[in-house]
């Protein structure tokens, strides 16, 4: 086979990889949950005083989220890795950026969209204020794929090492600066009844630019981790 | 107060002056002497692996034996 | 390879002759290193007069700015070999690059040890997030990162190539962390403070700086000569020139 026609590619490469992050739902619900509890032991930290956890709402669900997805970043090529099956990818016909991309955006799925669903309630225990609430949405929206997109490539180039979690997080951490500092500032200034058009839209700039680049970036840093 | 002691209060501020001129030396001297000792471990772990083959040479007889990379 | 390069940097290309020019270059770097280090501490510690504003705490800036500057200049020099090692594969730039980042975190560590020392008389606060610190900060932990992924692989040369693209990934996030972090200084209004705004500096404190620069720039090269030459025997470790060097030198 010569290479099946690329968007029929792509749509079967998503199929895969969601039917497989279902069947291991069990999974999914970890994020989740870490983000639960997490958010759930602010309040038990820092006492009830509702003026300060509105404060630090924005902030706390915004880094939890971003916690909750380094877990589950590992994940992102582990058993394909363990099977052989990326491998095979990187051999497919197929451009290899495009059917990483497809991946990323499968795991983004998978593992960002539950935790943008549960924000409000996570904001809200926190007792954000409903006007900061579609900022703290739009915000999420944008920085969580800028995170798996980044993340993406860091994993690649940790594939098939004696990996440690903590060195992802480690060169993980610089790359997160920026966003969350876009994110909880858009956040911050809704709060304020501020506006807060500019850094979601340095956001979306960059998640664009991301978009772009980071699935090529993925493929060069998978070739460099697997071919020896 | 001598001048050597004048010298070494600083201004007052010999508590933060020091420190920082103690860990600018002390850092670069690590930095000098780690690759020294990782170069006497390779050589003397080189050492040994060529004495091993030394020895496996004199052992096996010498006609069948193929040169070692 | 392309014929725009020399045949003396060709030649340099390779392991043993490299060893040797590392070699003969070292203890002159680390004599430069030292004589221009003592004639910078010398004008910095004893000949320059105490700053009217800050006393003598200042002096720390002989090590402190020196140290900073090192810090990205030796950032740049890993990203540039990187390029090289990931583009071109060449075995000293992997060597050149991936020796040169403890060096360039032993610099960063103490940019930021220092900068500490100095900012808590100066400005009562052990640290502040300001984008300098904040970025010297980043940088640190991109140094760690690289060594540390250079680490993780079995294979040396191709966790040098990882290394190398963590550490070109990182060359475009430090400004990108810079100026984001000096937009969010302008949002929370707390800390505005431009800590290090040292407008001119006389001519007394200038020149020791100046000097204290070449002197760690002098020091880096030295470092990398021998860290390098340590590099080349461990990667070369079945070849000939190396068993030639392990058997003239009795180990201690």
């Amino acid at each position: 086979m010569s290479g099946a026609p690329l968007p029929r590619a792509c749509a079967a490469m998503l199929r895969r990889d969601l039917l497989l992050a279902w069947r291991r739902r069990g999974d999914l619900a970890m994020p989740v949950l870490y983000a639960v509890i997490v958010v759930v032991l602010f309040p038990f930290a820092l006492g009830p005083d509702l003026a300060l956890l509105q404060r630090i709402a924005g902030g706390v669900v915004l880094v939890t989220v971003l916690l909750a997805m380094l877990l589950a970043l590992d994940a992102m090529f582990a058993s394909d890795i363990e099977d052989g099956s990326l491998e095979q990818l990187v051999l497919a016909p197929q451009p290899l950026a495009l059917m990483l991309g497809m991946k990323i955006l499968a795991h983004w799925l998978a593992t960002a969209l539950p935790l943008i669903v549960i924000a409000p309630l996570l904001a809200g225990m926190l007792h954000l204020p409903a006007a900061a609430m579609p900022a703290l949405l739009l915000a999420l929206l944008l920085a969580t794929p800028l995170l798996s997109l980044l993340g993406a490539v860091l994993v690649a180039l940790t594939a098939g090492t004696r990996r440690s979690g903590m060195l992802l997080a480690l060169m993980l951490l610089p790359l997160c600066v920026p966003v969350v500092i876009f994110a909880a500032g858009a956040v911050a200034a809704a709060q304020e009844g501020l506006p807060w058009f500019a850094p979601v839209a340095w956001l979306g700039a960059a998640l664009i630019l991301c978009v772009v680049l980071a699935p090529l970036a993925c493929a060069a840093a998978l070739r460099i981790a697997l071919d020896s | 107060m001598s001048a050597l002691q004048h010298f070494l209060a600083m201004g007052g501020y010999a508590a933060y002056v020091w420190p920082a001129y103690a860990v600018f030396f002390v850092v670069l001297i690590a930095d000098s002497a780690a690759p020294q000792l990782r170069r006497r471990r390779i050589l003397r772990e080189l050492h040994g692996r060529l004495a091993r083959q030394a020895a496996r040479a004199r052992r096996a007889p010498p006609s069948s034996a193929t040169p070692t990379p | 390879m392309s014929s725009w390069i020399p045949l003396w940097l060709h030649k340099l290309g390779s392991p043993p002759t490299f060893y040797r020019f590392a070699g003969a270059v070292r203890p002159w770097a680390m004599g430069l290193a030292l004589l221009a280090g003592a004639i910078g501490l010398y004008g910095g510690l004893v000949l320059a007069p105490a700053d009217y504003q800050q006393g003598d705490a200042y002096r720390i800036i002989f090590i402190h700015v020196p140290s900073a500057w090192m810090s990205m200049f030796v950032y740049a020099v890993m990203g540039v070999s990187g390029f090289m090692a990931l583009v071109w594969r060449m075995k000293l730039a992997e060597v050149v690059a991936m020796e040169s980042a403890p060096i360039g975190a032993a610099f960063t560590f103490i940019t930021l040890v220092t900068g500490s020392l100095w900012g808590k008389p100066m400005w009562g606060t052990w640290w502040t997030w300001d984008a300098r610190l904040t970025s010297e900060l980043v940088l640190l932990f991109l140094y760690l990162g690289v060594i540390g992924l250079y680490h993780a692989f079995e294979d040396r040369r191709q966790g040098a190539r990882a290394a190398s693209f963590l550490a070109i990934i990182g060359v475009i996030n430090v400004p990108i962390v810079h100026y984001s972090v000096v937009w969010w200084n302008t949002l929370h209004q707390g800390s505005t403070v431009n800590v290090f705004g040292h407008s001119k500096m006389a001519g007394d404190m200038l020149w020791p700086l100046l000097v204290m620069t070449l002197a760690t720039k002098a020091y880096y090269v030295a470092s990398l000569c021998r860290r390098a030459r340590t590099d080349l025997l461990a990667l070369e470790g079945g070849k000939d020139w190396v068993r030639r060097i392990a058997e003239a030198e009795v180990p201690r």
